[in-house]
This record gives structure tokens, sequence and C-alpha cells, in this order.
């Protein structure tokens, strides 16, 4: 690779790489995100590879393997460009007809493509699909057309432009009032305004600056910024060295989590990359700019989210948080002024110094600017990643977007904000979702997961669920945060087993104003926010498993029972001999099963195995 | 015994070289060197402490504190099972406890023969898929209790 030492050579380049590729030419990409490896997109692609050679269409068709679409429910999922076909559900059985019918004869294979629910119309490009027409792929567009892997594709679509017109065009003041203009507030969770973060690490006194990369990423349901790093590491890496340049910083780093392997191997190679462009190092395009960046990774710790935990674990220490009486930005890591942002607000960056602040600051609300990527999951029929306008409706993403929930079940809340979050009842579906409206009803942004749920959701159990989780993340250094987590979810533990008691809700509510007002750090002060909207939306719920010693949504186990319908079942035995403790018994042919109640140890295993559904919750 | 403390303490050695003796990548060292031996032998520990000249008890504190870390030998296969919320909310639980079953041990534990070890992990960041169990570097999606002895057997 030949080093680019100046903003001309920069657009050389991009020219001459966009010059040798054929945008007519047939190409074939296959999605390489985590979603899809789980479908067998390696295989896939393996496939592929194969059978391009026993086609002799080696030459006349592209493969590339991209980061991820989004829609990871219908992986593998397979592009074929320039018709932009969607295949979706994608098998190394259908390769060799791709290759073949598609693009050698332009012909569509109808079973591959996305059937919708609705209209039980079958649709052939992308953007056509429901999942994807109401959103607004900023961001995450370009994953499904480059391969993270290869600079010069992020280049063709335009990579690093921003960076070369910050550099050449712009002060570092400029590009902070840029920011500050573009309205852009912090992705990860507590959505603090990065233009005044970057301008009071910019004013604070220190021989060293340092930018710091938060891909941690902890809060459970959430994978964008997994899906981002992985998929177009060099976006995160460009408005890492614009925010740089801007803060006056020349050491920075990316903290990845471990569970994250594809994430820290894509970041790695883009660095390289990047180093060997000379978009990253000494003298970047010639400007005269200095700056490096490292990777370290994560140990598994959601505390390390939080950003004095964060910089104590980089500095080899336990990821302890500490007070903040003095703010990072003056004094982080080792002591010097410390900017940390996140994943996704990085990889804003880049699109609002090439568009303008004025542009950006037109997407979104008032208070909440640009979009907001949140990973879509639980009970819902598409799931995935999904950008989309802040402001947008909950409504609009669960039924528009999220096409509703499976199974014909009864929509019940959702959940934003990750264990700091809360959960938001159907009776707020119209609610435009934005950073102040989430916390108006008592949930927050956070890092943007959405988890659907429906009616077989026990809210008690969501509860105790994000309670047992902080619990075991905590860090143990403040009181309140400790001993409080492990006794909400003791009381919440009572309730959902039987064993609660009238006086357990105002304990519940005195515990999590003890957390809220006494700990040290963000986990703690907004570990009670399930506890409180839960209860605060279904109180009715509690009521239940308190008073009547029962669970509406059939979840808590002590106060469930399996019971065998007899109208529905066949007999046939499946249950019989999926039982772990041979408490269901046959009794002749054609004949309803019997089950034995003080064997039962509802393991769920018969009501799994049952096809015709005739194991009932009650 | 003697060529497999030597073999560890070059291997040790390496990871500290590759790292500059930064005392900064402490994590990152335990890391590499329980990516090598699935777990973090305490020879290897008070090697790092003299490597990157910090006391042991900040190693033992790090790798105690971090949920990655094991101070104990694990199986060949590491069977991890996502509690992440996505994987929660459709019934992670009972996979696990089936897992539990066939095993014979807890989460957390690993099996006599030194087969599987059994952990949790808060979210793989494959929620679209849950629930999920990770074998190795695996990942079997959608799972539920009826697949679980059938994903155990393909292993060896």
């Amino acid at each position: 690779m030949v080093k680019v030492s100046s903003f001309a050579e920069l657009e050389t380049l991009r020219k001459s790489i966009v010059a040798r590729r054929d945008p007519q030419k047939a190409m074939i990409t296959v999605c390489g995100g985590t979603g899809c490896h789980a479908h067998g997109c390696e295989k896939v692609a393996a496939a592929f590879r194969q059978e391009i050679e026993q086609q002799n269409l080696a030459g006349k068709v592209d493969l590339r393997i991209t980061g991820c679409h989004g829609f990871c429910e219908r992986g593998t999922l397979v592009v074929v460009k320039p018709q932009d076909i969607f295949y979706q559900r994608v098998k190394e059985k259908d390769v060799s007809t791709i290759l073949s019918e598609t693009v050698a004869k332009g012909n569509v294979i109808e079973r591959l493509l996305f059937t919708d629910l609705a209209t039980k119309e079958k649709i052939t490009r992308e953007l056509e699909i429901p999942f994807y027409k109401k959103q607004n792929r900023l961001i995450l567009g370009n994953n499904g057309s480059i391969d993270p892997t290869v600079i010069d594709d992020y280049l063709a679509v335009g990579g690093y432009a921003a960076l070369a017109r910050s550099l050449q065009r712009m002060s570092p003041e400029q590009i902070i009032d840029e920011v500050k203009k573009s309205g852009l507030r912090g992705r990860g969770g507590g959505g603090f305004p990065t233009g005044i973060k970057w301008e009071s690490t910019r004013r604070a006194h220190g021989d060293t600056k340092y930018v710091i990369c938060n891909a941690d990423e902890g809060d459970p349901g959430a994978y964008m910024d997994r899906s981002l790093m992985e998929g177009n590491p060099h976006s995160v890496l460009e408005g890492m060295i614009i925010g740089a340049y801007a803060i006056g910083s020349d050491q920075g780093y990316i903290y990845i989590r471990n569970e994250y392997p594809l994430a820290v191997k894509n970041a790695q190679i883009a660095i390289e990359q990047a180093e060997d462009y000379g978009l990253l190092g000494k003298n970047i395009l010639g400007s005269g700019f200095d700056f490096s960046v490292r990777i370290n990774r994560g140990g598994g710790a959601f505390i390390c989210g939080e950003s004095t935990a964060l910089m104590a674990s980089l500095e080899g220490h336990v990821g302890e948080p500490r007070a903040k009486y003095v703010h990072t930005a003056e004094k982080g890591l080792w002591n010097q002024p410390t900017n940390l942002n996140n994943v996704e607000t990085w990889a804003n960056v880049p699109l609002i110094i090439n568009k303008g602040a004025d542009w950006y600051s037109k997407i979104g609300t008032r208070n909440s600017k640009g979009t907001k990527i949140f990973s879509l999951v639980g009970k819902i029929n598409n799931t995935g990643l999904v950008e989309v306008p802040m402001g947008i409706t909950l409504r609009e993403i669960v039924y528009d977007i999220g096409g509703g929930i499976p199974g014909g079940k009864k929509f019940k809340a959702v959940q934003t904000g990750g264990p700091s979050g809360g959960v938001i009842p159907e009776s707020l579906i119209d609610l435009p979702v934005d950073f102040d409206e989430l916390t108006k009803v008592g949930s927050m942004m956070g890092s943007g997961a959405m988890i659907v749920m429906d009616e077989n959701t026990c809210m008690v159990d969501i509860a105790k669920y994000y309670v047992s989780f902080l619990e075991g993340e905590s860090c143990g250094k403040c009181l309140p945060c400790r001993e409080g987590l492990k006794r909400l979810r003791e009381i919440l533990a009572d309730i959902s087993e039987g064993r609660g008691e009238d006086d357990d809700i105002d304990l519940l509510e005195n515990l999590s104003v003890a957390l809220v007002d006494g700990s040290l750090c963000a986990l703690g002060a907004t570990a009670p926010n399930p506890v409180l909207t839960t209860l605060h939306y279904f109180r009715e719920e509690y009521d239940a498993h308190i008073k009547d010693k029962r669970c509406p949504a059939g979840v808590c186990k002590e106060l469930i029972t399996y019971c065998i319908n007899n109208e529905k079942c066949p007999g046939c035995g499946l249950c019989v001999k999926a039982c772990p403790v041979q408490a269901i018994t046959l009794t002749g042919k054609k004949k309803p099963a019997i089950l034995d109640q003080e064997k039962c140890i509802k393991c769920g295993a018969c009501y799994d195995v049952c096809k015709l559904c005739a194991v009932d919750i009650k | 015994m003697g060529d497999e403390n030597k073999e560890l303490e070059e291997t040790v050695g390496q990871i500290l070289e590759k790292y500059r003796h930064d005392k900064g990548m402490l994590v990152s060292v335990l890391q590499d060197i329980q990516a090598k031996y699935r777990y973090l032998p305490k020879e290897a520990l008070k090697q790092v402490c003299q490597g990157l000249l910090v006391p042991l008890s900040q190693v033992y504190s790090v790798a105690t504190f971090f949920k990655a870390f094991s101070l104990l030998p694990r199986g060949r296969h590491l069977i991890n099972v996502c509690l992440g919320t996505a994987c929660h909310v459709r019934g992670t639980d009972k996979v696990l406890e089936k897992i539990e079953r066939e095993l014979g041990i807890n989460a957390g534990s690993t099996t006599k023969d030194l087969k599987f070890t059994l952990e949790t992990v808060n979210c793989v960041g494959a929620c679209a898929l849950g629930p999920i169990v990770k074998v190795d570097e695996e990942y079997h999606g959608e799972m539920s209790t009826d697949k679980v002895v059938s994903v155990l057997k393909s292993y060896t």
C-alpha cells in the first residue's frame, strides 16, 4: 500500500479505486454479521466460492462478505447486484441455483424472496421490504455494501472524506461548533451533548489528552455497536480521528468486549489498514496531526460501560468507578483529560462533517437529533437492528417495522434502556421515541435495546431478571448498590415464589429510593428503574402474585402448574420421552397422557416438545 | 512436569513481550493466557506480576473481578448459555436447566471428564436468534429444551 500524504492524493486514490470497479458487474454480497453466522453464512460463502469456480464464473461475478444488514432473523442474507435482488434464509443448497439462475440469466428465485406477512406478497428488493421501508439507515446503510476488512471499499463509498475536510478546511473549534450545532447526543446511554463534552476536554489542561471509543456494549439485548464495529469499523475510526483532532489528542483507545471476537478482529484490521495509508499515525494526510489508536479488550463486566470504571480497567485495575466530582474531561485516563464516546456516537461524526450540522439537525426531534439504532428483539416477528429517525413512535417500530407479535399473541410492553431503563406499557405505544420522552415515562434511551414483550412475559419476573443481573454486575464498591440490589432481588424472589406479603411493595419502593439517592455511580442509581416502572404500570400483576399467589403470564415456576389438555392430547408419547423425571405416563393408544403433579419439576420440557400445544400452563 | 512449566513460562513470556510489559495491558495479557490455557494457571499469574511490575494482589483482583477469567482448569468445550434479556424472554432459563440436568453439573462448573465447562454470559449480542447457546465459537440459535441433547452430542 502506498502512503497517502496529502488531501489531493486521497482524492486521486479514491477516483482510481472507483474507476477500477464496474458498477454493472454482477456481485453477490453475503451478510457476515453475527446473526447470519449463527445461521451458517460461512458455509454459504464457502459454497459460493466453490460454485463460482465450478460454473466458470470467476471474473464475471464478484463475491463480497459484508457486515450486518440488520434483518438478522432472516439470515443468511444474500443480495445479488446490480439488480439488488434480496434473498433471505439462504442455505448452501441454494447457492448453485442463485448463480445459474439469477447471476447467469437474471431470473429471480421466488422461494428465496421475502414474503410480506400482511399482504402475502413476494418482495424482490431490500428497500421495499416493510422492515427496511420506514428506516433511515444513515449509519448502518453502508454495512451491507462494503467488506469491513477492505479499506478500499470504505474509500469507494466516500470514506475518510470527512477527515480530509476536517484537517484541510476546519479548525478544531469549527469542528466542535459543527458537532454542537448538529445536536448530536451520546448514543451510549446518557445522551450527553457530544460537542460540549469535546469542548470541555479541549479546554482542560493536561500534557496528553486521550480519546476512547466505548465498544464494551454490556447492555443485554443490544448489539448495534457490535454490528457497526464488525461491519463498518472505518466509520468509527474516522469519527475518532476527527474527534481527536478537534480535542487535541494524539492517542486513542478502543475498548471492546472480548465476547465480540469478530469486532476485535475487524477493528484491528481497520487500524492497520488506516495506518498503512497514512490515515492514522504521524502527520496524517500531510497535515502535521499525529494520532494513533490501540485496542483493549474488556473482561466481561457490565460496570465497565461506566466511564471511570472503563478507564480504571484500561489502566490495568479492576473496573470500579469513582465519584465524578472531577469530570473525566479534566482528569480521566492516567489522570489526563479524556473524552469517551460510544461506537455509534463516533460513527455519526463523519456524517455530520460531510453533510453539515444544518442538514443533520433537520432529522429527529427538538432535543434529539439524527437517527438511533435499536435492536428490536424479544417477542417480535421481524427481529434485528433498525435505524430510525428520533421521534418515530413505538407503534411504528413494533408494528410497521417489526411486523407485530408472533403467534397471534397480545402485545404487552416494550423494555428500553437495558437494566437501567424501564418497561413501557401498551397504553403508551404512541410515544415518540427520543431521549427526553423515554425519560419522562420512567425509562431511558440507554444504548438502544428494545425488548418486546407479549402476554406470556411476566413483569415481576422481568424486574427480578434485571435486578439479579445488576446484583451480579455490581462492583461492590458502594453499599447502597451492593446490599440494596441483593435485598431487592430477595424481595422480588419472594413475590415470584409465592412468599410475597402485602408490605413488600412499600419495601421495594423505599429501597429503590435509597438506591437512587445513595449509589456512587449510574449503575446503582438507575438500577431500580425496571422495578419502579413495572410497579407503576403493572401493579395488578404484582398484586396477583402477592395476594392470589398466581402468575398471570404463566412464567413464575412456583406459581404455575403444567397440565395435559385431554381434548388435544393424542397420546403420541413425545412428552413422555422428554420428561426427565418420568412424571408423564401413557394410558393407552390414542388416549391422553397423564401428568403426575407430585413428580413434576416444572422444567417445561413437555410444553416445548409438544407440537399440538396439548400442554397447558395454569 | 518440568517441560510443562518451561513451556508455560515461555508462552507467558512471549505474551508479556507482545504487550511490551505495559501494565496497562494487564487485562489483555490475562486474556491471552486464558485463550491459550482455557484458565489462568497460578504460575502464570506470578510471572505476570513480575513481568508487569504490579503487585500479585492486583493481578488476582483483576483475575477474579472480570467474569471472563477462570482460576480453575476448564473443559475441552466451553458452553456459554446467553442470559441476555432477549434470550430470557424467550425462555433461556429452561434451556440452561436442561443442559445442567444433561451434564449433571451447575452453571459455573466443569464435567468430571473435563469435556464440558458450562457457563452463562450476560449477552453474546446475537439477540435476534435467542435463546442462544454458544459452544466454543459456534452459535446455536433458537434453542429449546428438545434441541439440547443433539447439540451436546455433536461435540466429542
